[in-house]
């Protein structure tokens, strides 16, 4: 058994793993993260996927220890502590991404982290970047939509919170 | 208008939603079975013996080394079983046999403190076997005469003399692929035993009366001590209509003999080389046309691979055989079914059930026989059409024909097909090493239970003092989005805002005797029984609210969370409550059942139908001829719901079924190994997501336009809606037959294209490398029409 310690969804945990252990089982089973779940066994579906520093990696392809002192967050940490959705998670509820939910979870990671390397992506950087994620149940037109949609949304928010910030201090109403 | 179809002013049904639990789905709080074990405690994992042999005689079955392992609990056996040792309902599929039918059957099962202790414990199990004959292909089946179950015909007037007298007669032959359903949530149960020894499972099953009744017969007691849970499902698609039962009993009988929760789940391998999926077939057939292209006789012979044991294969061979007219009037016909018994995985229901298959005999045909005839396919097509009063060559009278016709005619013109063959023809004229092909498809599917008796629904609706509503149904949910639908259908039927209505786990102790969900006819039965509950408590409260505002009771009406009588009007919370105190009944049981269908299987005839449901589909490719390798360029539908409950979900179910639809026709590939070796005889060579090619973000049509067919009410269905679940995944021959015409363009005008299904890349190239070879002929073309023409296989 080895020690591990990261951080899962902005909160410090550690566990016990066995080094051959894979991140996702860690995640599920020992630290009780059962919004990140196992498709396919085999890295090709993408149902696992989480964001380790950032990045997006498919969790059954990653040992726990490989994570050791790293950051992990995962579905469960994309709203806001008070229960407001991310854009990306409120693009996919919007725009019908999702139907049995299974590949959602990994969807929307994989979303997160398209669109922090491209804000603005086009529908075929969309469909290149978000190709090795499948979805047996909308046929992946809704999917589009909803990382278009929140690609929108949040260059607006961002524009309009760079707006505010350019306004002279007591003019913004 | 009927009573049932007819709509409320201001409805909750039609309004488009998200899905119910699309909050749950992006927050990754749904929970799904698998997701229950680790807040679970003491659970036990299961872990699979599992044959190495295709067919085969277990001569020992030695376990104790087993126990040697540490952590291993228990190893359930067929000593074990106080019951019926059998998984299905046919008692054709035992639980733990002493004869394996295929590589992958579990022998028994190992109970471990952890699923690495039950796997290495499994790992020890020693099985004797003596190797018996098997059969792995179709062919060899047919060619052994190997079947099971009855052989059914339908048949309508003489189609051999009828073939006879033909203008012109064509046969041929194919054998299509199954497809695996590969739900992203492989199966799960977990199992609890309660204090008095009752029985809960919790499983990811479409059918969770059927799985009761399984676990109930394996532990040998009475359904009434068995409760099955569904929560919902990580996608079904049919794969969890009859193979999750099995599954469930091994968790409740390791349940029962342990006294500690038992968790069954899958991983990928164990799911897709144990549990069955859509049948392959084959077809032999002989198709006449008179001298102006209609259909006049059909005479075929289907034959599915059943796999090793029964399972469904005979109802979805009765839906194949009562789906080969798809929207065509045969005059004569006699179709002829049978079920091939093979030593691969129990073949089942999957999204069509048997629909498919059936109506890709016909396309089929009819894209090899247009270039023969002359005519060019989607001339063919229209040209063959039912008409109003005609009927199915079981007996059904055909209804809403116009249908059909105006979805064609509505595809046809917004998709500017006559502009984009012209165009098409130019491309092709100018590119020799790349062709498209255009095609339109139609669809004609039945709606309801080819057994009749599984048109029945149920529901659960209660209202609570304070005036919200709890409803309970006997449908489950697996994305399909029968929930929201049936939240709306509960929130119309009451007339109260949809925030007043949840909706409870699928159980078997609240709605008993459920059929599955499946055959599309979820939201017509439990959409049924839901209203039906609802007015029997709108029943009750309509005489309070009449005293109380004191109006007659016929003004009173229910609408917004409201309930008005001409100008007066109270809060719908304060007649609950005022009835509470009046001691009236605020909970009903809904029930519906099915009218006007009845079915004779012995014969094949009836009106098994409640109606049919409609669509079209045209799909453009681009085929590179150097390798097959092919794109889909743009696909328009226009699909018949009805009046639709929830628009989202129901285009969400078209652009779905659609690509699934794509998939099995155009890349998912099953292969079995069919070699002599007996190391590897019947095993699953595609046994993962990296050798089974699933239809990815790469594969989407370039543009998807998706329309609902307009005035579309259904007459006598719950508030006009039409079933959405399977139908669509049959617009997908539009893409195969896109395929076959830009094979075709590789050749001279007239050659017949043969193609496999699914039409890889691979089979695209064989195809069209087959057309350009069309252009130097060994022997000369019998293109002759008016002389039997054979159109041979490759």
């Amino acid at each position: 058994m080895v020690s591990i310690r990261l951080t899962v969804d902005n909160v410090e945990r550690t566990a016990e793993v066995e080094p051959r252990t894979l991140l996702v089982h860690a995640l599920r089973e020992q630290l009780g993260k059962v919004g990140t779940v196992v498709g396919c066994d085999t890295s090709n579906c993408g149902a696992c996927t989480v964001l380790l520093d950032g990045e997006s990696v498919k969790s059954c392809s990653v040992l726990a220890v490989q994570a050791d002192g790293s950051t992990v967050d995962t579905v469960q940490g994309l709203a806001q502590p008070d229960g407001t959705l991310h854009p990306i998670q409120q693009a996919f509820h919007e725009h019908h991404g999702l139907q049995c939910g299974y590949c959602t979870p990994g969807m929307l990671m994989r979303a997160v982290c398209l669109l922090s390397e491209n804000p603005t992506p086009t529908e075929e950087e969309v469909r290149h970047g978000m190709e090795g994620n499948m979805c047996r149940c909308t046929g992946y037109q809704g999917i589009v939509d909803a990382v278009m949609a929140a690609s929108q949304a949040m260059s607006d928010s961002y524009g309009a919170n760079q707006s505010s910030i350019a306004e002279p201090a007591g003019v913004a109403s | 208008m009927s009573h049932l179809s007819a709509r409320p002013e201001n409805p909750v049904v039609g309004e488009a939603l998200p899905h119910e639990s699309a909050v749950l789905h992006v927050t990754g709080r749904a929970l799904y079975t698998d997701d229950l074990h680790p807040r679970t405690k003491d659970v036990l994992h299961a872990w699979p013996v599992q044959s190495p042999h295709a067919h085969a005689r277990v001569t020992q079955l030695e376990v104790c080394a087993a126990y040697e392992i540490p952590g291993v609990v228990r190893v359930l056996t067929a000593g074990d079983v106080p019951g019926v040792n059998d998984s299905g309902t046919k008692n054709d599929e035992p639980l733990f046999p002493d004869e394996v039918c295929f590589v992958g059957q579990a022998v028994c099962w190992v109970l471990g403190e952890t699923l690495e202790a039950a796997r290495l414990g499994a790992a020890e199990v020693r099985v004797d076997y003596e190797p018996l004959r098997s059969i792995v292909t179709i062919a060899d089946a047919i060619k052994a005469d190997s079947y099971q179950g009855a052989t059914r015909t339908v048949r309508r007037g003489n189609a051999m003399s009828a073939l006879a007298r033909a203008a012109h007669t064509f046969t041929g032959e194919i054998t299509f692929a199954g497809q695996e359903h590969f739900y992203l949530e492989t199966h799960a149960s977990l199992a609890t035993v309660g204090d008095d020894g009752r029985v809960f499972v919790q499983s990811s099953t479409q059918h969770p009366t059927e799985t009761q009744e399984i676990v109930a017969h394996v532990l040998g007691v009475g359904a009434h001590e068995v409760t099955v849970q569904c929560l919902r499902m990580g996608g079904g698609f049919g794969g969890k209509e009859e193979q999750p039962h099995g599954f469930a009993a091994v968790a409740a009988l390791g349940a029962t003999l342990t006294g500690r929760p038992v968790r069954v789940r899958l991983n990928r391998t164990q799911d897709l080389t144990m549990t069955g999926k859509r049948h392959g077939f084959h077809a032999a057939w002989r198709v006449g046309f008179d001298h102006d292209g209609h259909l006049v006789a059909l005479q075929t012979t289907l034959t599915s691979d059943g796999g090793w044991s029964l399972d469904l294969s005979e109802p979805v061979l009765a839906r194949a055989l009562c789906h080969v007219d798809n929207a065509y009037w045969i005059p004569d016909v006699e179709i002829v079914g049978r079920v091939a018994r093979t030593h691969k995985t129990s073949q089942t229901a999957f999204r069509g059930f048997g629909g498919p298959q059936g109506m890709l005999v016909t396309e089929d045909i009819i894209g090899r026989c247009a270039p023969l005839l002359g005519i060019e396919p989607h001339e063919l097509r229209r040209r063959n059409f039912y008409t109003d009063g005609q009927t199915t060559p079981y007996g059904q009278v055909v209804h809403q024909t116009e249908r059909l016709v105006r979805a064609w005619d509505q595809v046809t013109s917004t998709a500017e097909l006559e502009r984009r063959r012209g165009a098409l023809a130019g491309f092709n004229a100018a590119h020799e090493h790349v062709k498209r092909g255009l095609a339109i498809t139609p669809v004609k599917f039945g709606i309801s239970f080819n057994f009749t008796a599984m048109n029945q629904g149920g529901a659960l609706v209660h209202v609570y003092r304070d005036g919200t509503v709890l409803i309970n149904h006997g449908g489950t949910e697996m994305g399909q989005g029968l929930h929201t639908k049936m939240l709306q259908v509960a929130a119309t039927a009451l007339g109260v805002p949809l925030s007043r209505v949840r909706l409870a786990p699928t159980r078997t102790d609240k709605v008993p005797n459920t059929s599955a969900t499946a055959a599309s006819a979820g939201a017509d039965l439990n959409g049924g029984a839901i209203k039906d509950a609802c007015e029997q408590i709108l029943a009750r409260l309509r005489p309070v609210a009449a005293e109380r505002m004191e109006v007659p009771v016929e003004d009173v009406r229910f609408e917004g969370g409201e309930v008005r009588a001409g100008e007066r009007s109270m809060p719908w919370a304060e007649l609950v409550h005022t009835a509470y105190l009046s001691r009236v009944q605020l909970f009903a049981a809904g029930y519906y059942r099915t009218e006007g269908i009845h079915w004779d299987p012995e014969i094949m005839h009836g009106t098994p139908f409640k109606y049919f449901a409609y669509g079209v589909a045209a799909a453009e490719v681009e085929v590179d001829g150097f390798t097959g390798a092919y794109r889909t360029r743009r696909v328009d539908i226009v699909h018949d719901v009805g009046d639709s409950l929830s628009p989202l979900v129901d285009i969400g179910q078209i652009e779905g079924g659609f690509v699934q639809g794509a998939g099995w026709l155009t890349l998912e590939d099953l292969r079995w190994d069919e070699s002599d070796d007996p190391e590897r005889r019947g095993r699953l060579t595609t046994q993962s997501a990296s050798t089974y090619k699933l239809p990815s973000l790469s594969e989407m049509p370039e543009e998807l336009n998706v329309a609902l067919l307009e005035r579309a009410h259904e007459e006598g269905v719950v508030y006009g809606s039409k079933a959405v679940g399977e139908p669509p995944l049959m617009l997908a021959f539009s893409v195969r037959e896109a395929l076959r015409q830009a094979c075709a363009a590789f050749g001279p005008t007239g050659h017949s294209v043969v193609l496999d299904s699914p039409a890889t890349p691979e089979a695209v190239f064989w195809a069209l490398d087959e057309a350009r070879r069309a252009y130097r002929p060994a022997v000369p073309e019998p293109t002759e029409l008016g002389h039997p023409v054979q159109v041979t296989q490759v």
